[in-house]
């Protein structure tokens, strides 16, 4: 039996210990924003924050975050108000918008992060894969974000 | 059968209603629609399980007595923005208040119980707002004039006294006022003796209009639903492993590595995979399938390899084609010609690789099938159910969500096949999702092709004649649309026939090469490929005679205004001719593309290590008209982003048969460091006919990014991906 805290409710998952915490989430959990994309940690469709740092939920067994505090996209903000996702709107970033959850839970973090930062930081860090090519309302929205959260 | 105005002429008693049971309604979690202060709204689900609703005028419009209005949906929602589009071009007509306007998908069953009321219902080919236009206008308009009419009985007084505005008719002369909702009962028993004409795109008020995607707000929060978000209670969940090699049959596999192991319901062997079925989650089903080891018999296509379709496919330019186009004499033109200029260029298999991987939903019971899935085509996935399933259409149920990416894979509805089948071995619910490697491999995929140029010129070095030989496969062979075999099917020539340049003597052929890989329509079918081939042989031409290919460009499109409209607005917006550093080139190109026109200039620096960075793209597009130019200039971006995915990395490689490259670590996407920075300017020209907005971006990117490194390098790359030629040294 493994115990975690997730979007701030305790869980008690009795499953195999090597099921990563995708599956956890979305079939046995049933929070299903947490996006399906690869499976190998290339695309960034799951990322979730596990203890505060995005991880891609599709790599990280469930055996090992016994006690680990786990917020999904579906925990961010209570009523979609966190800047990063204002800045999503304003912008009007997806179009299909399937990786936008791991997009803007790992923007969430790299903000933390990286309070002011420039383009290059943004290209070294956010290396999540979006198919429609919404990369460029997306380099918007996290500087629009950046701005809303030093004010 | 193109759909008509007809539809909304039709009273619905005129027909016999289905009762409808609502079993079919099991997704959980459905969140209520947010709505903003001045715009429609949509929910995070974005299809009905009732698809009647009170108060309807017809099958697309219903009016509740608070005035909010229903509007239908008969098209698929994967990022292009057309579920907010088309409601749009209904408001137009309807002369409603956008403000209370909610949109959901119309029902591919209700549409087979009333004799197809809602028309073609496929998003592909960038038609989802350039064929419906006429459709939903008339929907819109007719729906209008009927509640005009029932104000105008109410109030004894000619119709034509009368207006509507704003979800509200006015008699004229005396100033009443009906709202909207007192009117629509009355409104759905009037029968119009004759249908209005539709407004011309100069009569609009509402549009066109920026305005974002009313489907925005719920992909920030992770609320809308995807397919693969359905969950039906009891549900199992299914990985299958189809033969990798197409065509091929599972001749055995060894179930009794799996005897002993919890949580498994099954495994299900089908002609061609095999699947293994999990109680509680993909995870364990992916699991235990892995541990399988099947055998398949592939027959001769177990020996395929693309070197070899390579050379084929190159032979072949040689064979009997067929005629595309055929402008003056070309034999004529080129005989005796002192100098000829021949070019091949080949384009390789590309997988589609929507981000959500392909999966399906199904609830199969005796007299009833529930499908959830993302299809962009909800009516033939209603008739693929119906067949693999044997009920009948009407007993067949498709909820359809939105779609994590299409690109023209989701509409072969063989994900819904499979799981049918695999649900009738189990006798559940069953969720059937494909591994991203099964995704790649299982793809249905953007031909291999390869095309031979040949060309004079005067003595002004302008060309005089050219022949185009394309070898390419049938993807109508695999689409099952007939076509007779002495003609040249369009897709396999789009791009060449299409072009635009007054070159007197000019001709394009076709020699179809079919193999044993299915072939299908992807983003700007046969443009995608096409274009990168003449666009880059072009510029070889200019290159021969010293000119610069933006002006050579401009003389061979004279006379054209539209033409030259976007190739001026790009080379002038990409700084076309502006000096740039040792290393960095410009390239242009151009295309006509679903009725659109479409240059871009990309500005490229190739690195002395051979890297190929895009540093920019300026994209001057021209749709002929646009309901929404916010979601038309996103998709140019997306456009571009999607077209250099392909050119830079894009290839699947045939080995064995099967397609070697399985997941995003070896079929390479391009991520934000790589994104260029993308300029778009839209410049409609206007006139009778709509252009698409999805995909005339994609063609001109690759021929514009490779023109821009011989611009830089004098390297001339004549065949995709770019990756696959080493530039060291050369900048």
């Amino acid at each position: 039996m493994i115990t975690i805290e997730v979007n701030g409710a305790s869980r008690q998952i009795n499953i195999e210990p090597d099921t990563p915490l995708l599956w956890v989430l979305r079939d046995v959990i049933g929070l299903t924003g947490t996006k399906f994309g690869c499976g190998i940690a290339q695309c960034g469709a799951c990322t979730v924050h596990v203890n505060g740092t995005a991880m891609r939920s599709c790599s990280v067994p469930i055996g090992s975050l016994n006690g680990a505090k786990i917020v999904t996209i579906e925990g961010l903000s209570p009523d979609n108000n966190h800047p990063v996702q204002r800045a999503w709107i304003a912008e009007g970033v997806p179009q299909c918008g399937y990786c936008q959850s791991g997009q803007i839970m790992a923007v969430v973090t790299f903000l933390k992060k990286y309070s002011k930062p420039t383009d290059a930081d943004i290209d070294a860090n956010i290396t999540n894969i979006c198919r429609c090519g919404t990369y460029e309302p997306l380099r918007r929205a996290i500087h629009r974000a950046a701005d809303m959260m030093k004010t | 059968m193109r759909g008509t105005g007809v539809a909304s002429t039709v009273n619905r008693r005129d027909f016999i209603l289905t009762a409808v049971s609502v079993a079919g309604g099991l997704m959980i979690g459905i969140g209520a629609a947010p709505r903003g202060a001045d715009a429609a709204a949509i929910s995070t689900q974005p299809w009905n399980d009732n698809d009647h609703a009170p108060h309807e005028i017809d099958a697309w419009i219903a009016i509740d007595p608070d005035d909010s209005v229903l509007i239908r949906y008969q098209r698929s929602e994967m990022g292009q923005g057309s579920m907010t589009a088309l409601p749009m071009m209904i408001t137009e007509e309807l002369q409603c208040d956008w403000s209370k306007v909610r949109i959901e998908y119309a029902s591919s069953n209700r549409s087979v119980r009333e004799h197809r009321v809602y028309g073609n219902m496929y998003s592909h080919g960038s038609m989802s707002v350039r064929e419906s236009q006429k459709m939903v206008q008339q929907v819109g308009a007719s729906a209008r004039e009927r509640i005009i009419a029932a104000a105008a009985a109410r109030w004894h007084v000619p119709a034509s006294e009368c207006a509507a505005a704003q979800s509200v008719v006015t008699h004229r002369s005396s100033g009443r006022t009906l709202r909207y909702g007192e009117l629509a009962a009355e409104a759905a028993k009037i029968k119009l003796a004759k249908e209005p004409a539709i407004k011309t795109p100069a009569q609009f008020t509402f549009l066109p209009r920026r305005m974002p995607r009313l489907d925005l707000v719920h992909k920030t929060d992770g609320s809308a639903k995807f397919g693969i978000d359905a969950q039906v209670p009891g549900m199992v969940f299914a990985s299958i492993n189809a033969c990798p090699v197409r065509g091929g049959k599972l001749k055995s596999v060894d179930e009794s590595v799996l005897s002993g192991v919890p949580g498994i319901v099954g495994v299900v062997k089908l002609k061609d995979a095999v699947a293994v079925v999990a109680t509680d989650s993909f995870w364990r089903a992916k699991r235990a399938l892995s541990r399988l080891q099947p055998e398949w018999d592939v027959g001769t296509a177990g020996s395929v390899n693309s070197e070899q379709l390579s050379k084929e496919f190159r032979a072949a330019l040689t064979d009997r084609m067929v005629v595309a186009r055929n402008d003056g004499n070309v034999d004529k033109a080129m005989s005796g010609a002192p100098k000829t200029l021949e070019a091949i260029y080949e384009t390789p298999y590309l997988s589609h690789s929507p981000l959500e991987p392909l999966n399906a939903t199904v609830n199969l019971q005796p007299d009833r099938l529930d499908v959830w899935v993302g299809t962009q085509d909800a009516e033939a996935a209603l008739g693929a159910a119906a067949s693999a399933s044997g009920l009948k259409p009407e007993q067949v149920y498709i909820h359809n969500a939105f779609l994590g990416g299409g690109f023209g894979r989701r509409d072969a509805s063989d994900e819904i096949v499979q799981a049918i089948a695999i649900a009738k071995v189990v006798d559940r619910p069953v969720k059937m999702i494909w591994t991203r490697e099964e995704d790649t491999r299982q793809d249905r995929f953007r031909p291999h092709a390869v095309v031979g140029f040949k060309a004079v010129t005067g003595s002004d070095g302008m060309p005089t004649a050219w022949s185009m030989r394309v070898v390419t496969s049938s993807i109508f062979k695999w689409y099952g649309i007939p076509f007779p075999p002495d003609k040249a099917e369009p897709p396999a020539v789009d791009g060449l026939d299409s072009n635009g340049y007054n070159v007197p003597n000019t001709r394009v052929e076709l020699h179809v090469r079919n193999t044993h890989l299915p072939v299908w329509f992807y983003r700007a079918p046969g443009g995608n490929q096409n274009v990168f081939a003449i666009e880059s042989f072009l510029d070889e031409v200019a290159s021969a005679s010293g000119s610069d290919p933006y002006h050579m460009r401009r003389k061979l499109l004279e006379g054209k205004p539209d033409w030259l409209k976007v190739l001026d607005t790009a080379a002038e917006k990409g700084d076309w001719g502006k000096p740039l550093p040792k290393g960095s080139g410009r390239g242009i190109a151009i295309c006509n593309f679903t009725d659109s026109l479409c240059a871009q200039v990309a500005e490229v620096t190739v690195k002395p290590n051979g890297d190929v960075k895009v540093n920019r793209v300026t994209v001057a597009l021209d749709t002929r008209h646009m309901v929404n130019p916010q979601t038309v200039a996103e998709q140019a971006e997306g456009a571009v982003i999607f077209g250099l995915s392909a050119a830079l990395y894009g290839k699947i490689t045939i080995k064995d048969g099967a397609a070697v490259q399985g997941n995003f670590d070896t079929f390479r996407m391009v991520r934000l460091a790589e994104a260029p920075r993308i300029d778009v300017h839209l410049v409609p020209s206007g006139g009778d006919v709509w252009g698409g907005a999805g995909e005339p971006a994609v063609p001109p990117l690759a021929p514009a990014v490779t023109n821009a490194i011989f611009a830089a390098t004098g390297k001339r790359i004549r065949t995709l991906p770019i990756v696959d030629t080493d530039l060291s040294g050369l900048a």
